[in-house]
């Protein structure tokens, strides 16, 4: 290990290792991967379905096949990786502070900093879900990594709140490994997990999805006993007398995923709201000159194939930023109108030198829509969707020609077509 | 035989305990839980407080104004965590501001220093996030916060240092008399012998002194229900805010914790069974009551929720005294709040006033009150900790991210007294699990550590609690 590299990547997981791969292939030679774990891979590691790659390499991957792929392409390279080392903090003259058991609490001087660190479940804690705090409860992720890494079974009579991917997934793999899973309860009246994930992890077992319920009792004092469920009205507050009791050892919390940002967080790097995630340019660079963030810690993405793609953009503007030096931005703002939740770029340069693609979640299921990006009257892009839900991310195309008409705030908005 | 046997390892038994190792006696701690602190001491607010609220010439005026001025220099002295942050009693009314003034003569009579009531400007400038409708409070300067669980964990391992036994997994079941003490029976069989028997069993000292043959003692339960924020609301407030008192009690609290966070609550609800349960009236009842104290209170960085069940005695006041019925008996019940301010000073007044009318005390020269804490490796220089890593290499490994703790914290508490069996004992101890994601991401790993320091197989490990496994088995 060297104290001073031109490129530091704060996680070693598919965001990590894809940004890599692009910086190098940029040019951008001297890197230095930082993982906590002890190998990299992040999260893909413990994700041993399949259905990874179907975009990027038209097939049908595991996690760890998945993740080998660019695990591969970064030894052939020669790309530095240090595992088992945290990233303590970082500073805005790209001080890296870090410790491991092998080098101890250490510093290196970086050019440029891409922050690839994932993101973390949001717990039972977040929701306040009444009763008693007995074992058996579990993250869908914490769940997973018993199971697939570890081989132990964290239950065997499961009820599941939350819809998300991983909770769907873990559905059908606790199935899989003999138990039985009574109910996945979803507060609010869609899924936020993919349409597939529902057909191939409930549907195809005959897991029941409960939409507008939401957990109100967790009983049990060593381990779990059993839930109480209850449907919810407009406002998510329970309705009395829907309350349906199931007998369980297990409760798995699939709720949301929040962009992992402490450490940019303590840097000074402006954070959006709405993402939990740094405020981007289109280049992915953040509003602290040189540093760079892509992946789950930017913004919760459905695939890891976009994590790659997002990682590839930000590893190549890291590569430019090393290179030919910091940008200047001349930039607008982009921000979420109506019926969308939020936009990313959130920031986009006006002599940006390719087409910008807007990412965006709306705010609810809507059918036969079109979506805007509007400046003042004019309106800059359209694109029209016969279904549109937050469960799905979606993108519009900003062409660089329009770039030039942009002379405010741009804002994304949906409009139900009559 | 020991020469005496405290029963209940919460912050009244440990810190009794530890006073009775400064004197040559053979003693131990029985505690019917598989880790110290797990009653009342495990989840009540940690406030050191100044001593207004308690009737004048009571126990508990006379134990918290004495236990107020000792706690700093206590905490220091085994190395726990303490904040002289000040309290405010929040006046909401023309009627709360006579309360106070009440409160402020009362407390001056218990020996409380430096009260004031101050107006809404100084209000807002000690507390900007204070809700506008309040119109003045009674500042407390001696009010302060600890951690009720590192207190009592911390005052247990120093006693097992100086040469205590403790006693896990030990519930009373029954006592049979000797000619020079009690032989005690627990549930599993096992038996304790001692002279001397100090009953601090806090919900359970009712049943555990008849069990003695004294049925004199008349203790119920009350629940009290939690929100505990994510450090990163840290400085939403920095004093401790009570409400005025009413007569449905003290409210509805916000505070800082020693460890950055903040708490609100508890309610107080009377209940038959003790099992510390939340509910969704008990969180609701204390989101609202926070809106009314505060201008727009960080909810939604809510990390966890938790109830506590805080037993009290139909007197009215704390209980220390010898049993009038069963002999060699000393009962120290009842202690509901301010019991963990006045805990140094209760201990102090059982070792001296009471066990030395009962035999004789013999000051134990070798008797060391300090500990290092189990977050020492945190107040370390840079240069310290790398020596450190340099040493033991697994200081340098990160486990828990949320709080920032090592591999060699986690160890260390595992090893150290009392040793943290389960994983909620070492989160009690480091901290690992006590953060934003509640032991999403370090559980596993921690379950590892405490499989292997213990010899014990992976999926046996507790979280905490009997029957309280993690796992089930393994994969198909």
């Amino acid at each position: 290990m060297k104290n001073n590299y031109d490129l530091v990547i704060i996680g070693g997981g598919p965001a990590g290792l894809a940004a890599a791969l692009s910086a190098y292939d940029n040019g951008a030679k001297d890197i230095l991967i930082i993982e906590r774990e002890n190998r990299t891979g992040g999260i893909l590691n413990q994700c041993i379905h399949n259905g990874f790659g179907l975009t990027r390499f038209k097939e049908s991957l595991s996690g760890p096949e998945y993740a080998a792929r660019f695990k591969t392409e970064v030894n052939k390279r020669g790309i530095e990786i240090l595992t088992e080392t945290t990233v303590l903090g970082f500073n805005k003259d790209k001080i890296v502070t870090a410790t491991s058991p092998v080098y101890g609490i250490f510093t290196v001087q970086a050019k440029a900093i891409i922050l690839a660190m994932g993101c973390r479940e949001r717990s039972r804690g977040a929701l306040n879900i009444p009763g008693s705090r007995p074992a058996g409860i579990y993250s869908a992720g914490t769940a997973q990594k018993y199971v697939n890494v570890k081989g132990y079974m964290p239950g065997k009579e499961v009820v599941i709140l939350g819809s998300g991917d991983i909770g769907l997934i873990m559905a059908r793999r606790m199935t899989l490994e003999g138990a039985k899973v009574h109910a996945v309860c979803e507060i609010m009246p869609y899924s936020s997990g993919l349409k597939r994930n529902i057909v191939q992890c409930l549907d195809d077992f005959g897991i029941p999805l409960y939409l507008n319920h939401t957990i109100t009792e967790i009983r049990g004092e060593g381990r779990v006993t059993g839930v109480t469920i209850s449907q919810v009205d407009e406002f998510k507050r329970p309705i009395p007398n829907t309350e349906k009791s199931f007998n369980c050892d297990t409760v798995l919390f699939s709720v949301g995923l929040i962009p992992e940002n402490e450490l940019a967080k303590s840097a000074g790097v402006p954070l959006s709201a709405r993402t939990r995630g740094a405020i981007v340019y289109q280049n992915r660079e953040t509003l602290t000159s040189g540093v760079f963030a892509c992946g789950n810690a930017l913004q919760v993405h459905d695939l890891v194939d976009f994590v790659s793609d997002e990682a590839e953009l930000a590893g190549r503007s890291a590569a430019e930023y090393i290179i030919k030096g910091a940008t200047i931005h001349d930039a607008f703002d982009c921000e979420n109108g109506a019926n969308i939740n939020y936009v990313l770029p959130q920031k986009i340069d006006k002599n940006a030198s390719e087409n910008v693609k807007l990412f965006f979640r709306v705010s609810n299921t809507f059918r036969n829509c079109t979506i805007k990006a509007v400046c003042g009257d004019k309106v800059i892009a359209t694109k029209k969707r016969l279904i549109a839900t937050p469960g799905e991310m979606e993108t519009l195309i900003i062409p660089t020609e329009k770039l030039k008409e942009i002379n405010g705030t741009l804002t994304l908005s949906l409009e139900v077509n009559e | 035989m020991f020469d005496i046997a405290v029963i209940g390892g919460g912050v009244i038994g440990g810190t009794i305990l530890r006073e009775l190792t400064k004197y040559q006696l053979n003693v131990c701690v029985l505690e019917s839980c598989d880790d110290v602190s797990m009653g009342q001491s495990k989840a009540n607010s940690g406030i050191v407080h100044a001593g207004y609220d308690a009737k004048p010439n009571s126990l508990k005026a006379k134990f918290n104004v004495l236990g107020n001025k000792m706690m700093s220099a206590y905490a220091s002295e085994l190395g726990v965590k303490y904040k002289n942050n000040g309290s405010l009693v929040l006046a909401f009314s023309e009627e709360d501001l006579t309360v106070l003034e009440e409160l402020k003569t009362r407390g001056e009579t218990n020996g409380v220093e430096r009260l004031s009531i101050i107006d809404r400007a100084e209000l807002n400038r000690l507390e900007p996030n204070v809700s506008d409708n309040a119109v003045g409070a009674l500042y407390a300067p001696t009010g302060g916060i600890i951690c009720p669980y590192e207190l009592t964990i911390a005052s247990i391992g120093n006693a097992m240092d100086n040469g205590a036994k403790l006693y896990c997994n030990f519930e009373v079941a029954s006592a049979k008399k000797l000619e020079n003490g009690y032989e005690i029976i627990s549930t599993d069989g096992n038996k304790v012998s001692a002279k001397i028997v100090i009953n601090c069993a806090g919900i359970n000292s009712g049943k555990v002194a008849s069990i003695f043959g004294d049925d004199t003692l008349n203790i119920k339960g009350r629940k009290g229900e939690y929100i505990l924020l994510d450090r990163e609301s840290g400085d939403f407030v920095s004093h401790t805010l009570f409400c005025t008192p009413s007569k449905a009690g003290k409210g509805i609290l916000v505070t800082q914790t020693v460890d950055g966070n903040i708490l609100l609550g508890p309610t107080a609800t009377e209940v038959e069974n003790p099992a510390p349960v939340t509910t969704a009236q008990g969180l609701a009842f204390v989101v609202d009551k926070v809106k009314s104290m505060c201008k727009n209170p960080p909810l939604f960085n809510s990390i966890t929720s938790f109830a506590g069940v805080r037993a009290y005695s139909d007197k009215g006041d704390f209980i220390i005294e010898k049993s009038a019925i069963a002999e060699n008996l000393i009962n120290v019940a009842g202690i509901e709040s301010p019991g963990l301010t006045s805990a140094p000073a209760i201990a102090k007044f059982v070792a001296e006033e009471i066990v030395a009318k009962m035999t004789s005390l013999v000051k134990n020269e070798k008797f060391n009150g300090k500990r290092t804490p189990d977050y020492f490796f945190k107040n370390l220089s840079i240069e310290e900790k790398n020596e450190l890593i340099k040493k033991d290499s697994t200081y340098g490994k990160i486990i828990c991210r949320c709080e920032g703790i090592t591999e060699g914290e986690i160890i260390r508490a595992v090893r150290e007294n009392p040793k943290a069996m389960t994983i909620d004992a070492v989160k009690r101890r480091t901290r690992a699990g006590m953060g934003r994601c509640q032991g999403g991401f370090c559980q596993p790993h921690v379950a590892e550590i405490i499989a292997r320091e213990h010899n014990i197989a992976y999926e046996k490990v507790q979280k905490g609690g009997k029957n309280s496994t993690l796992l089930v088995g393994k994969v198909k």
